[in-house]
């Protein structure tokens, strides 16, 4: 039952600037995740947040309230860490129950609510056990029945899933989503991992260098992102970008020269670009196709990685760009075979000097879409 | 494993290879260890079992239990175990209560930290009877001691610590020379404190001195047994302290264990009976060990 709001949040330490000024609005009961390259500030944001790192500047509330200069404990929040930090000397009832004891609960409410999580948690068997006799997966479960015992207003979460094994990261991943849509409690969420991302948020906020890149649903960072950075940073393998000039502009779009002569319509706002300018074709692996297509490159495959259902091809075209192309698993394509790649103008974007990429005439359909949760919204 | 052995028969010959006897390597350590240990001792419960003064060399023979009769009559041995006693006690507490104090102390952060650190470290690196001798003339000398100086800032009557006080003061410059060692070991322990469970603990409401009971004090807990079995074994065997300052006196105030032995032995020449206080002193000192080592082992099964 809460909403985060983040005005201006800044954080230097000393001479250094990590966090330049961030603006957020996290609605109540969504689900926000936090992604970005290492270093980006990400999980400073979060520990901000969360009272473990001072403020600087700007004002951060919670449910209204400005909690700036309130100590971790008084902000109404529960953080689940990456190496889970249960205390070592307790067993996992006391784990759990520590916050409460703290807080001068009564024995028999500590009891009732410690059980009740771990009901939830599957936990049951293993209360009186020490968290060293658990595996990877019980502890971070026993770390976020910490968290829901303290029945907070907003779940933090600090690369929860990153010290765990990838079965095991598929199958919390998919508890942490359950638990967000029968909690509906407002959480947020620091990870690197794209798919994380992608599958579990409401709202993605990409970081870079301590400032929001963008700030969306993970299929509007998809289909539009709002500069290269995001483009190439949303989405795996990464998209690939190419120099094209521009040979003509039309209320239906731009239309670029391919490297190799052949021309490209895409369908986005000119905006302030003229004919004759340079700007940079952004285009997913997964759109380019083996064969037909719009326009056309030629290119001779370095190297060709089988995964099954998909295969990636890493191609050079003829005047030395690099690219990825991620085709279909029965392909045939090998090693030194010239390949015909066709590209839809509809799936490429266009990147102006400054990075940032001109809009595009369509939205995308799913763009918009709200994840469905009930209750939510 | 054994059905897997039938499987597998081209493993074992090269296993049987593979397994050196390693026990002769071990014989040289054994045999000095012999030398050191095996041989004083065998000589103590010789020589605990004669007539053997010095000062009358005609009487001889073998007694007996005599010598141990005579010592259980003694007053000066009850005496000197429980100031035995007392005096590893009291410095175990006074050490572990500060060594923890001033670990978590200069475990923050603040300028001048090294310098600090080297400061509280220091009193280990003064030998013991230097020590003691600093402590007698210079701290608690009733005339030209700085506690006496500090008192008549006062106008109070200065004290004469080794008259009045005298086990206490002893307690005190052993207690000064051990702290420096329970901090080091305290220090570095509570360095491996994660400090995302700091954080954890912050979260969940814990203040500073909630965080030093339920986190940072069981996080010490083994390190702190570690501390009170090693303090334990040499503070058994304490002399030159007493040696510079008390001569376990006055009467047998500040004697000791290993001061009633050195005094029957060394001022009183009586070899024989001064071995059997020594049989005692290894009879105790291997029950105290066998105690530690059991907790201490329990401690490192766990982690």
């Amino acid at each position: 039952m809460a909403e985060v709001v983040l005005k201006n949040i800044k954080k230097a330490f000393g001479d250094v600037a990590v966090i330049k000024g961030v603006d957020l609005n996290i609605k109540d009961r969504e689900f926000v995740v936090f992604v970005g390259p290492s270093g980006c500030g990400k999980s400073t944001l979060l520990r901000m947040i969360a009272g473990l790192e001072s403020i600087s500047d700007g004002e951060l509330s919670i449910d209204g309230q400005k909690v700036n200069d309130l100590s971790p404990a008084e902000r109404g929040i529960a953080m689940v860490f990456q190496t889970y930090a249960l205390y070592p000397h307790m067993t996992v009832r006391d784990n759990m129950g520590f916050s409460l004891r703290l807080a001068k609960v009564p024995k028999d409410e500590i009891d009732r609510k410690v059980n009740e999580a771990a009901r939830i948690l599957k936990l049951d068997p293993l209360l009186d056990r020490k968290p060293k006799a658990l595996s990877g997966g019980q502890r971070q479960r026993v770390a976020i029945g910490r968290a829901i015992v303290r029945n907070p207003k907003v779940f933090l979460f600090d690369e929860p899933l990153s010290n765990l094994d990838a079965a095991l990261r598929v199958q919390m991943r998919i508890e942490i989503a359950r638990m967000h849509s029968d909690f509906n409690a407002t959480m947020i969420y620091v990870t690197h991992d794209q798919v994380e991302a992608m599958t579990m948020a409401d709202k993605i906020v990409v970081l870079q260098g301590g400032v929001v890149e963008q700030v969306g649903s993970p299929l509007e960072l998809y289909h539009h992102p709002r500069n290269r950075f995001v483009a190439g940073f949303i989405g795996s393998p990464t998209m690939n970008f190419l120099d094209v000039p521009v040979t003509a502009i039309a209320p239906q779009g731009v239309t670029v020269a391919l490297p190799g002569g052949s021309a490209l319509l895409v369908p986005v706002k000119a905006g302030g670009c003229q004919v004759g300018d340079k700007l940079t074709l952004g285009i997913r692996p997964e759109h380019l196709l083996e064969g037909g297509g719009d326009g056309g490159l030629t290119s001779e495959a370095l190297m060709v990685e089988r995964l099954g259902g998909s295969t990636y091809a890493y191609v050079r075209l003829d005047d030395g760009t690099m690219l990825t192309a991620e085709v279909d698993g029965n392909s045939r394509i090998r090693t030194k075979d010239r390949i015909q790649l066709g590209i839809q103008g509809g799936t490429c974007h266009l990147f102006g000097t400054d990075g940032l990429a001109l809009e595009q005439i369509e939205r995308h359909p799913l763009a918009d879409m709200n994840r469905d949760h009930p209750g939510a919204h | 494993m054994t059905t897997l052995a039938p499987t597998h028969p081209a493993t074992k010959p090269a296993r049987k290879n593979r397994e050196v006897d390693t026990r002769p390597l071990l014989w040289p350590s054994i045999a000095v260890l012999f030398l050191w240990m095996i041989v004083p001792l065998a000589m103590t419960l010789y020589f605990s079992v004669i007539r053997y003064n010095l000062l009358s060399p005609d009487l001889t023979g073998f007694v007996g239990l005599e010598n141990y009769a005579f010592l259980f009559d003694d007053p000066a041995l009850w005496t000197s175990l429980w100031n035995t006693l007392v005096l590893v006690g009291s410095v175990l507490i006074i050490t572990v209560v500060f060594g923890t104090l001033f670990a978590v102390l200069y475990n923050q952060e603040f300028p001048g930290r090294g310098v600090a650190r080297l400061l509280v470290i220091a009193p280990f690196f003064v030998m013991p009877t230097v020590s003691a001798l600093v402590w007698k003339n210079m701290m608690m000398h009733p005339v030209y001691g700085l506690i006496a100086w500090l008192q008549s800032l006062l106008g109070i009557q200065p004290t004469d610590w080794f008259s009045n006080y005298p086990m206490l003061a002893v307690i005190i410059i052993i207690a000064w020379q051990w702290v420096p060692f329970a901090f080091l070991i305290l220090l570095t322990a509570i360095q491996s404190l994660d400090t995302e469970q700091k954080e954890a603990a912050r979260i969940d409401g814990a203040g500073p001195l909630a965080m030093f009971f339920y986190i940072t004090l069981p996080h010490l807990s083994r390190a702190i047994s570690v501390v009170i079995m090693i303090e334990t074994i040499f503070l058994l065997t304490i002399f030159a302290e007493i040696y510079v300052t008390t001569a376990g006196g006055p009467g047998t105030a500040t004697t000791n264990l290993a001061w009633l032995i050195y005094s029957v032995g060394l001022l009183q020449f009586d070899v024989g009976y001064a071995s059997a206080g020594g049989i005692i002193a290894v009879v105790l000192a291997n029950i105290v060990a066998i105690f530690l080592v059991r907790t201490v082992s329990r401690n490192l099964q766990q982690a």
